[in-house]
């Protein structure tokens, strides 16, 4: 089936704002990738907080303090994450495995198969544009981008992060707080996890346990897309922020052409292993010149 | 043969003969490890022939050069930890039982005979994790016997062993060699290399500059022929009581590592620290840095008592260490030279959390222009560098923290002779400013050479302080070793 809707730029537009959440989850993983470590319990922290949020706000708090609560939750989960990692010295990928099972859990038990209702006043952010059609999210999601991608790249803690990604001991021995870093960054993936739960929310009006199901593999594949090595040490944040793009458009794409969601799954899957092989045959293709 | 665009080996010829132990011998980069692993099927030659038993042969692989009789013993051996030692040996060709079914009895049996013929005391059954590097090289070497290998490279193995150990090889070696295996022994420890070989072929830069047969030649002479010029030593120089201490250490003890050691270093005094591998002198560094804080003693820098927990900590109080291993704890290989010599003052080259990488450049060309570093460019990654100027990329990046008082564990580890007297020079140009530097070391040569005082230390206690006249490499090696002096 061909879509007259595909090439339609106010389509693809609205369209973002689906992805802008996904966008968040991979903003953070950009740090936990260039850092060494894998965030697996993006989404998870996600639902998780959406669904907090949403029943505090059921229960009668206002739309700020709930707010301000579901990110102070998601910087405690990122925070409990990197507390595991660096503190105990647990392999991230166990860590973020088993909360991505524990958070989400809790969603369920919080919720069970009901989904909350948000306040009429909550819902709706998705459909404010600015002029020329560009949706608010949207910008909420570059103007973070911009603004994280100084840091990672311009700033003191930036460059830790690199540092201790390419060589945590060698990192440790120059006096760096390597533990201290590893926490914030897991913290920081927390944090943009609920401000996608927040936006997630507000776009959809209601919370389910089973909310931003999968994302963190779309927002790993956006990272190593982006030219992250998966080892550490390597990634920028225009490449995840282009590679999101590609990524969206194709799942746009596909959406529009009726592909079915499992065989959706099946082509970001692929994506992610082309897009590590080709940074691993290019590092060695550099290494033999 | 040629490697990342550079060549790194030119037209070198070169003959093993049955019954002969060749020596390759180079600086670092000269192209020794690399002739070597060409002969053993690692590398593939460019161009050139090897022929093996007269017959001209192009490897493929290190398995179709062990089939012709090639074997090729590395520096740090590839074992597998969790198998036990006959598992290692045989591995992948396991002896077979008539149900082609592993033979496990026939396996240690063979196992055990090939230890025995190697006069190696090892208990065939024994996991290898936990082995020492010594005993691992053992397994190789059965191993390499077990397919009846002809020709075996024995590339730096001696370069992680304690003078013992490095006994125990030559032992072996001269038996195989009686045997009539071909044997090339690359190395750049040049005492060893005179002991053990029969005909040396010394490199430089990828070209063979002569073959030298070491009864008609000296070390003088081969090193000479090593840089392509004469390596002047730094001279040793006590400084007086009159000094201040700048560190001084009471009593530290770590567990069952070390306990009770005491020493102090003065302002613009180089202390050496000698001692076997295993001695615990790695692990007193680590304690007064804070990496492994130690469990009583005291510590003070400067006269004031420290408890210091982490690196962080030992910098602020004007420490520094320079570690052993320089690629897993010194540098960050694949970044560049400018922000690796800045890593650890990174916080002050800030405005507003946002780094200032202009000054991140100047103080690389700062320290580029006072270490002489050679160097294309400040942001090339630090990995291009040869092992000499990576070293002095890890000294700026300490230097540019001012510290009081520097340790070095092994400084020249793995660095060529030119490069290795020039870091000599350097010490002693930043003692002469006022540093104190404390110098672990295992080259006794070098110990002796560039202390003003020499501190031994033996399983876990340091066993012996020598002034400048006492430090012989006879005194030194006997406290070391827990040996007594003959009466002379």
């Amino acid at each position: 089936m061909q879509s007259k809707y595909f090439l339609d730029v106010r389509y693809l537009l609205d369209s973002s704002t689906l992805y802008v959440e996904t966008g968040l989850l991979a903003i953070g993983m950009t740090f936990i990738i260039v850092s060494g470590n894998i965030d697996l319990s993006v989404a998870s922290m996600t639902a998780l907080v959406a669904c907090v949020t949403a029943k505090l706000m059921a229960s009668g708090w206002s739309i700020p303090a709930g707010c301000a609560a579901g990110l102070v939750l998601g910087l405690v989960l990122g925070g409990f994450n990197g507390i595991l990692v660096a503190k105990v010295k647990l392999p991230s990928f166990v860590v973020t495995l088993a909360t991505m099972a524990v958070y989400r859990g809790i969603a369920q038990v919080l919720l069970g198969a009901k989904s909350a209702k948000l306040p009429a006043s909550f819902v709706g952010l998705d459909m404010m544009h600015l002029p020329g059609h560009v949706p608010l999210p949207l910008v909420i999601f570059l103007v973070i981008a911009v603004i994280l991608g100084v840091v990672l790249h311009r700033s003191l803690f930036g460059r830790w992060v690199v540092a201790i990604g390419t060589n945590e001991s060698a990192s440790y021995f120059a006096g760096l707080p390597t533990a201290a870093v590893k926490i914030s960054v897991f913290a920081l993936s927390g944090f943009l996890a609920a401000v996608a739960a927040l936006m997630m929310n507000s776009r959809l009006g209601v919370a389910r346990f089973d909310d931003a199901r999968g994302l963190e593999l779309d927002a790993i594949t956006a990272v190593v897309l982006g030219g992250a090595s998966i080892f550490g040490g390597k990634g920028t944040m225009l490449g995840t922020v282009l590679a999101l793009f590609l990524v969206a458009v194709l799942r746009i794409g596909m959406g529009v052409a009726d592909v079915k969601a499992e065989y959706q799954l099946a082509v970001i899957g692929t994506l992610l292993v082309v897009a590590v092989l080709a940074g691993n045959l290019s590092a060695k293709v550099n290494a033999k010149r | 043969m040629a490697f990342g665009g550079v060549e790194v080996l030119k037209g070198v010829d070169i003959d093993l003969f049955p019954g002969e132990v060749h020596g390759l011998i180079g600086e670092n980069g000269a192209g020794k490890s690399t002739l070597g692993k060409l002969i053993a099927g690692v590398h593939r030659a460019t161009g050139g022939t090897l022929a093996i038993n007269g017959t001209p042969r192009v490897l493929t692989s290190p398995r179709q050069a062990m089939d012709l009789g090639v074997a090729l013993i590395h520096q740090e051996p590839l074992t597998f930890p969790d198998l036990d030692v006959a598992e290692n040996i045989f591995v992948g060709r396991q002896p077979q039982n008539s149900a082609k079914q592993i033979d496990w009895k026939g396996m240690y049996r063979s196992a055990d005979e090939l230890l025995a013929s190697l006069g190696v005391s090892l208990n065939s059954k024994a996991k290898v994790r936990g082995l020492g590097v010594a005993d691992q090289q053992m397994i190789e070497l059965a191993a390499a016997l077990s397919q009846h290998a002809k020709v075996l490279i024995l590339d730096e193995t001696t370069a992680s062993l304690t003078p013992k150990e490095v006994g125990e090889l030559f032992t072996i070696i001269k038996r195989l060699k009686s045997e009539g295996c071909a044997i090339a022994f690359v190395s750049h420890r040049l005492d060893e290399v005179f002991e053990i070989c029969d005909r040396i072929t010394v490199l430089r830069d990828g070209e063979k500059v002569g073959e030298r047969i070491p009864a008609q030649s000296s070390i003088p002479d081969i090193v000479r022929l090593m840089v392509g010029r004469d390596v002047a030593a730094a001279a040793a120089r006590p400084v007086g009581p009159d000094q201040p201490v700048m560190l001084e250490v009471t009593k530290l003890s770590q567990g069952s590592v070390f306990h009770d050691v005491s020493f102090e270093v003065r302002k613009g005094e180089i202390v050496g620290m000698a001692g076997l591998v295993g001695a615990g002198r790695t692990d007193v560094a680590c304690s007064i840095f804070g990496i492994n804080p130690p469990t009583s003693g005291e510590v003070k820098v400067d006269g004031k008592v420290v408890q210091i927990r982490s690196p962080k900590q030992a910098m602020t109080e004007g420490l520094a260490l320079v570690p052993e291993d320089r690629q897993h704890h010194g540098l960050l290989l694949p970044i560049s030279i400018a922000e690796n010599a800045s890593l650890a003052i990174l916080r002050s080259l800030t405005r507003g959390g946002i780094i200032q990488s202009k000054k991140i450049g100047d103080n690389a060309e700062t320290y580029r222009a006072k270490l002489k570093i050679a160097l294309r460019d400040v942001n090339q990654p630090v990995k291009d560098l040869s092992g000499g100027n990576q070293q002095k990329v890890v000294l700026s990046k300490w230097l540019l923290t001012q510290p009081k008082v520097l340790i070095l564990d092994e400084p020249t580890r793995g660095i060529d002779i030119g490069a290795k007297a020039e870091v000599h020079r350097l010490m002693r140009e930043l003692a002469d400013s006022g540093l104190a530097i404390l110098m672990i070391s295992s080259d006794l040569q070098e110990v002796l050479t560039i202390s003003d005082r020499v501190l031994v230390m033996r399983e876990g206690q340091l066993v012996k302080s020598l002034k400048p006249g006492e430090a012989t490499e006879e005194s030194v090696m006997l406290a070391a070793t827990g040996q007594v002096a003959h009466a002379s």
